[in-house]
């Protein structure tokens, strides 16, 4: 629940924010495991590997492709859409030039922590905790500061926040930045528990498109509520059956919520939620 | 009149253009090459199969591999099962249809827009290529038919003349059915396209709002859009598993991707562009692809970029521009 809550977030800013499909979303998440594995290589600790680099570089490529590619087609969402794809099967391609179709890996930092007979992975104890931090500081950006009330007005009326003196191309440059770099984050962050191939990010994608979409207009509270529930399905169903299956479940439950739920679980649960 | 005239004209352009390829190619080509032109062909049903449903019924539809793949591997184990692969035709085509039917109900009656569409079929075509990569070992068969996960089913049976199992079509007999299944399709779509049905699609697809006020359901005429854009996807499957064999790599990204290359750069709403547009962008692709001269995935993505960006109505106005160039390079003629 909690790695889907991370692969779902700069999805949740890029698509919940700004009305952009961005497809090549699975591939920023493989950009930024590659970017910390290329890091941790080259002799940098692992923490700053992960944690910094990856979204940086992410982050920065981001703001130019937004630059360059999808500044060019707001408003015309489905082409937005096939262009990211373009981009996806692009970079797909080039990183398999660069590093070959074969798997790149770290191994996890942090032991095991035990709790009486059971014991689980500290990294993965440590992931929620990021999860946790992120989503409260999004919260905290989104509602408290002077950037993120900019974020939110652009959002809703571009028009009115650029009568205001606010450039809603720079809004939405930054937007997209911060989206790709939570994206290239979480990447970073995954990469040590499931290593790395260019083809990644086709495993991502199609669950954080989902449970972007089932947690509907709250970009914070639906994608986690949405990771909530789906996740719980998953896991269960994965314990119950096979992980192939558990994937099945999960995307069969929330096709039958879109059809509950239209809007989401945010369009009619929590609606003055962020 | 005119317009039934120029309709009429082309479509005799087209079939004569099909027959003569018909009956040329398999006196032209050697047997490999007969093969891949009837992958190419299978391929070309498949091209349909989204230009049908996202040009003229306005789904975009990111999940035809889904159909498609679903179409090839229900042939091959219905066929192995059954040992007749007349039967097994039939199945292919109507399970993908049924299934197409099934996930339109929820996202038509969701009422979800567009893009969501393209997500949700994107994410079920993915879903099915992992769970039939799982598939491997002898728990996963259905009847005799083991689904043999990353490897898929080399066994796939050939199609056989109707009531006579054993009788396997030749190479050349696979290529005379797929091409005139091409023409079939091709003309099965204009003519739906004609008629009442189609025309209240076409109108569904320009305004959905004002064609529900005059009383037409649009969900049951997407519905059927897609339902018949699955079925013509699966008979795409079926004629591909006949030249290879099915292996999840039918539901892959690539595929996926492809389709949707080949009627972008055929352009949207037409049915010959996106024909041509698939025999194009795959010529190009397996020929740079076999001279290692660029990688597959980064050549497509390039392309699908480069035409979303630069020319997104794909080269179909190409013939239209290049008359009206003519025309003022030399004044005096009069086309």
């Amino acid at each position: 629940m909690a790695s889907l809550t991370l692969i779902s977030m700069g999805l949740a800013v890029i698509f919940g924010m700004m009305r952009v499909i961005n497809l090549a979303h699975g591939e920023f998440l493989m950009l930024g495991g590659y970017a910390a594995i290329v890091a941790y290589n080259a002799g940098m600790n692992i923490w700053p590997a992960m944690l910094v680099v990856a979204p940086l570089v992410v982050g920065v490529f981001g703001v130019v492709m937004e630059r360059v590619l999808i500044r060019r087609l707001y408003g015309r969402m489905v082409d937005t859409m096939l262009a990211s794809w373009g981009l996806s099967l692009a970079l797909i391609g080039s990183v398999t030039v660069v590093f070959g179709n074969t798997v790149s890996g770290i191994s996890a930092p942090l032991g095991a922590i035990r709790i009486g007979r059971y014991s689980t992975s500290a990294y993965e104890v440590l992931l929620v905790g990021i999860v946790g931090v992120l989503l409260g500081g999004g919260y905290l950006v989104l509602s408290r500061t002077r950037l993120g009330l900019i974020a939110r007005g652009t959002m809703q009326n571009a028009p009115m926040a650029a009568a205001l003196g606010v450039s809603p191309p720079a809004v939405y440059a930054v937007t997209f930045g911060v989206g790709a770099a939570l994206t290239g984050l979480a990447g970073g962050l995954l990469a040590p528990l499931s290593g790395v191939v260019p083809t990644i990010g086709v495993a991502y994608i199609a669950k954080a498109f989902i449970t972007v979409i089932s947690g509907g207009a709250a970009i914070l509270l639906g994608t986690l509520s949405a990771a909530a529930l789906l996740g719980s399905i998953n896991t269960a169903t994965t314990f119950l059956t096979t992980p192939v299956l558990g994937e099945v479940a999960l995307l069969a439950a929330a096709i039958v919520l879109l059809r509950l739920l239209p809007q989401g679980i945010t369009g009619r649960f929590f609606r003055r939620s962020l | 009149m005119r317009e039934t005239a120029r309709a009429a004209a082309s479509s005799l352009l087209v079939l004569a253009v099909g027959v003569l390829l018909l009956l040329a190619l398999p006196r032209l080509l050697d047997l490999h090459a007969l093969i891949n032109a009837t992958i190419f062909a299978s391929l070309a049903i498949l091209a349909l199969s989204l230009a049908f449903v996202w040009g003229f019924a306005g789904i975009l539809s990111f999940g035809q591999a889904a159909f498609f793949g679903m179409g090839g591997y229900t042939y091959a184990v219905a066929g192995i099962n059954l040992g007749d692969t007349t039967g097994a035709i039939a199945l292919g085509i109507l399970v993908p249809a049924l299934f197409a039917a099934l996930l339109g109900y929820f996202m038509f009656w969701g009422r979800i827009s567009d893009v969501y569409l393209g997500v949700i079929t994107l994410t079920v075509s993915l879903i099915l290529f992992r769970l039939l990569n799982g598939t491997a070992g002898d728990a996963w068969r259905i009847g005799d038919a083991p689904l043999g996960g990353f490897n898929g089913i080399p066994q796939t049976p050939g199609i056989n003349w109707p009531g006579r199992p054993g009788e396997a079509l030749t190479p050349d007999g696979v290529f005379y059915l797929a091409m005139a299944l091409v023409l079939l399709v091709y003309f099965g779509c204009r003519a739906l396209l004609a008629s009442r049905f189609g025309r209240v699609m076409v109108a569904i697809r320009e305004n959905e709002r004002r064609a529900e006020l005059l009383g037409y359901d649009a969900r049951r005429y997407k519905l059927g859009a897609f339902a018949i854009g699955g079925g013509i996807a699966g008979l795409a499957g079926i004629l591909f598993a006949n030249c290879v064999f099915v292996s999840p790599t039918m539901f892959s990204l690539n595929y996926s991707a492809q389709i949707i290359i080949w009627v972008i750069v055929g352009g949207v709403g037409t049915l010959l562009g996106p024909l041509a547009g698939c025999v194009l962008v795959q010529l190009v692709t397996t020929s740079l692809g076999s001279a290692g001269w660029l990688n597959a995935n980064l050549m497509l993505g390039l392309i699908l970029i480069g035409f979303v960006v630069l020319a997104p109505s794909g080269l179909a106005p190409l013939p239209v521009t290049a008359a009206r160039s003519l025309r003022r390079l030399f004044p005096g003629a009069r086309a």
